[in-house]
């Protein structure tokens, strides 16, 4: 029984390590695409975020201008795709491509000329990193059973970047259904005439969401190498980008339903890791490779209205026009 | 992704040469700064990379056996293109596609190439298509975009094929995800063959016989898309969807169709990699063809002669950038990467940053003021 609690705690635990990045990227794409702006390119602001960070980080030796280097990378490449769609009106998509291919490349390559360790930068030390906080009396109620260990590894013990992805749920939600600005961004991926008509500027609104959704990829790239891992690898977002678009779209943009699609999907992917060659119950030794893929599956069955609908915003995708 | 819109008067020359030219100058600039942030030498760098490319006989042949599988996966993009999708999924179908030319080479063995050639083509093709097809029936029937079906079926790919490799077709006995090895007469004659057969002699090397089957789909697009019903009913959903419905073309059979042979395209990168290079089925064997097939499209302008010269430039980036990181150990050769990434920002999403520009000053003189406004 106490295996069992154990396996339990250790799961969600790593639920939540496993979530974090996941949450924070969608949230970013929740910003970007409820203005009218599809955003392709999470994994490449994502993936230059880790390497700003864990580059900063190595040579400075603080997490903090890692995670300050990590935020202004990220940015750049966000005023690059809305320099692109908003002011040069060109293709969303293409422009996401671009940037996750420019990233792809250019992580490699400035990773391997300034670092000589074949496209890694070097291991950080704990000093360098954003470590699990120790919260009270996380040793005195260890030995309660169950609960104690989830108070202490699962509730606490996490680093300041998963408890920043938590805080950004409702922030998110209280930002676009309770402000003004809310309910302007949301009213320009809709109806960006209407934004305009009102005498609001529609390209301000949307570079406004496209830095959020810079800031909120930054942030989530640092988590993946200086708070959850010691050092950027290439390419070391592996598809974590898309997966939080695939979140958002499972959300059905929206903050607190995205929350739980990247939840599901960090929960299959810590599954996967405990599954591989285990022989369940009734149906035998699975492949962990169906397992995961459930998140792939489920993103075009859901698109595909085949479980539920999900009706992207209605600007999405579209340059605005303004005088027509 | 806009098909090149002739409205503001831009002449057709400069479309295909001069803004191609203009983009290609872009992404050498900001490789260049690339390449100094890093504190190498710009100059030598590319010149090093031009020589690696073409300067010899060896090079020349790896430059164009990377284009074989660029022309087939940039024609892919461009086709899906024509008819209004972007299909990102490339990366997936040559995958899956080459699964198909991988069985039909390990199924028959004793088979001499030349009969195994068509089978493999047909089986790299229909899987492809197959995994093209998919997400072209979800747009057209279900609404799904696209891009997103497109992105989860790469992953589906990698999945699938990840595990076909690491269990039901590894070699026996063997620890590395690969299937065993075709017999040896299913392998498509490379240039040391074909060269031996005239009376010459090289080194082996990987440039073999799919880069005319790749040059064959190039004429072939160009005369699906231009010459007959399909593609002029491609052409036309691609322009405007609800007047080619109005028009009784069926919106949603010409989408499934454009992914089908999109897909099918991109699914015979397995004839150049597997049957013409590996002689097994490995894993990620495609190795970000598929992506670059995107750069390889937007560069050629959906053209099919514009593909296969942006393929040869693309084989050209490959090859020079290889030769380049042996050279420079501090130059990797993911900056191939960056120039591709510059090259779709440059003429994918900011095409209509030079378009007004050039328009501007090619226009001609005579009337300045009247007609400016459109």
């Amino acid at each position: 029984m106490d295996d069992t609690a154990l396996w339990i705690v250790s799961l969600l635990a790593s639920t939540v390590r496993l979530a974090t990045p996941l949450v924070l990227a969608s949230l970013a794409g929740f910003y970007s695409e409820r203005a009218g702006v599809v955003d392709i390119g999470l994994e490449g602001k994502m993936l230059t975020g880790a390497f700003a960070a864990a580059a900063t980080a190595a040579v400075t030796g603080s997490p903090w201008a890692g995670l300050a280097a990590a935020i202004a990378a990220s940015l750049v490449l966000a005023l690059v795709h809305g320099f692109a769609c908003i002011t040069h009106r060109g293709d969303q998509v293409v422009a996401g491509v671009a940037i996750n291919t420019i990233a792809a490349g250019l992580t490699a390559v400035l990773a391997n000329a300034w670092f000589d360790l074949g496209g890694r930068t070097p291991s950080l030390d704990s000093g360098q990193r954003f470590l699990g906080l120790h919260f009270p009396l996380a040793e005195a109620v260890r030995g309660v059973p169950l609960l104690g260990r989830f108070y202490g590894e699962v509730i606490g013990g996490q680093n300041l970047l998963v408890y920043l992805a938590v805080l950004a749920v409702p922030a998110t939600s209280w930002v676009a259904y309770r402000t003004r600005f809310g309910l302007r961004l949301r009213a320009v991926g809709e109806n960006p005439a209407a934004v305009d008509t009102a005498g609001i500027s529609v390209p301000w609104l949307r570079y406004r969401a496209v830095l959020i959704t810079g800031l909120l990829c930054g942030v989530a790239g640092a988590y993946l190498s200086i708070a959850q891992g010691a050092g950027f690898q290439e390419n070391m977002t592996a598809g974590k980008g898309y997966l939080a678009l695939a979140a958002l779209i499972l959300g059905k943009w929206r903050p607190y339903p995205t929350l739980a699609g990247c939840l599901l999907f960090a929960a299959t992917d810590a599954l996967q890791a405990r599954l591989q060659g285990v022989a369940l119950p009734v149906v035998g030794a699975v492949p962990v490779q169906i397992i995961e893929v459930l998140p792939y599956i489920l993103t075009v069955l859901l698109l595909a209205g085949f479980v539920g609908k999900s009706i992207p915003p209605k600007a999405a995708g579209q340059a605005y026009v303004k005088d027509r | 992704m806009s098909a090149s819109t002739n409205t503001d008067g831009l002449p057709r020359w400069a479309t295909l040469a001069l803004l191609p030219a203009i983009n290609l100058f872009a992404a050498l600039v900001v490789s260049s700064l690339v390449i100094l942030a890093i504190g190498q030498d710009p100059v030598s760098a590319l010149a090093f990379m031009v020589k690696g490319a073409v300067g010899s006989g060896t090079g020349l042949s790896y430059t164009l056996y990377y284009a074989t599988s660029l022309i087939f996966t940039g024609l892919a993009v461009a086709i899906a293109n024509h008819a209004g999708l972007f299909n990102i999924g490339g990366e997936g179908q040559a995958y899956v596609g080459g699964l198909g030319t991988g069985l039909v080479c390990l199924a028959l063995s004793g088979w001499p190439w030349y009969a195994v050639l068509p089978v493999a083509v047909l089986a790299g093709a229909l899987f492809g298509a197959v995994w093209g097809l998919i997400p072209g029936y979800l747009q057209a029937y279900r609404g799904s975009h696209i891009v997103i079906t497109t992105i989860m079926f790469n992953f589906l790919a990698s999945a699938l094929m990840v595990y076909l490799l690491g269990g039901p077709l590894i070699e026996h006995g063997q620890m590395a995800p690969e299937s065993r090895e075709f017999a040896e007469s299913t392998f498509l004659p490379a240039v040391k063959e074909i060269a031996a057969a005239l009376g010459y002699r090289t080194p082996t090397l990987p440039l073999n016989l799919s880069l005319l089957l790749a040059l064959l789909c190039a004429a072939g697009v160009w005369f699906l898309i231009w010459h007959t019903r399909w593609g002029f009913q491609m052409r036309t959903v691609g322009a405007n969807e609800a007047a080619a419905r109005y028009a009784g073309i069926s919106a949603r059979t010409t989408i499934v169709i454009a992914m089908a042979i999109s897909g099918a395209l991109a699914g015979l990168v397995g004839i150049n990699e597997l049957q013409g290079v590996q002689h097994r089925i490995t894993l990620n064997f495609q190795a970000g063809m598929g992506f670059t097939g995107i750069a390889v499209a937007l560069m050629g302008r959906g053209h099919p002669v514009g593909i296969v010269l942006s393929s040869l430039l693309f084989g050209a980036l490959y090859q020079g950038g290889a030769e380049l990181s042996f050279e420079y150990n501090e130059i990797s050769p993911r900056l191939v990467v960056v120039i591709q990434g510059v090259v779709i920002l440059f003429s994918g999403a900011l095409e209509h940053m030079f378009r007004p520009a050039l328009a501007r000053l090619l226009k001609p003189k005579a009337p300045a003021t009247a007609g400016q406004r459109a």
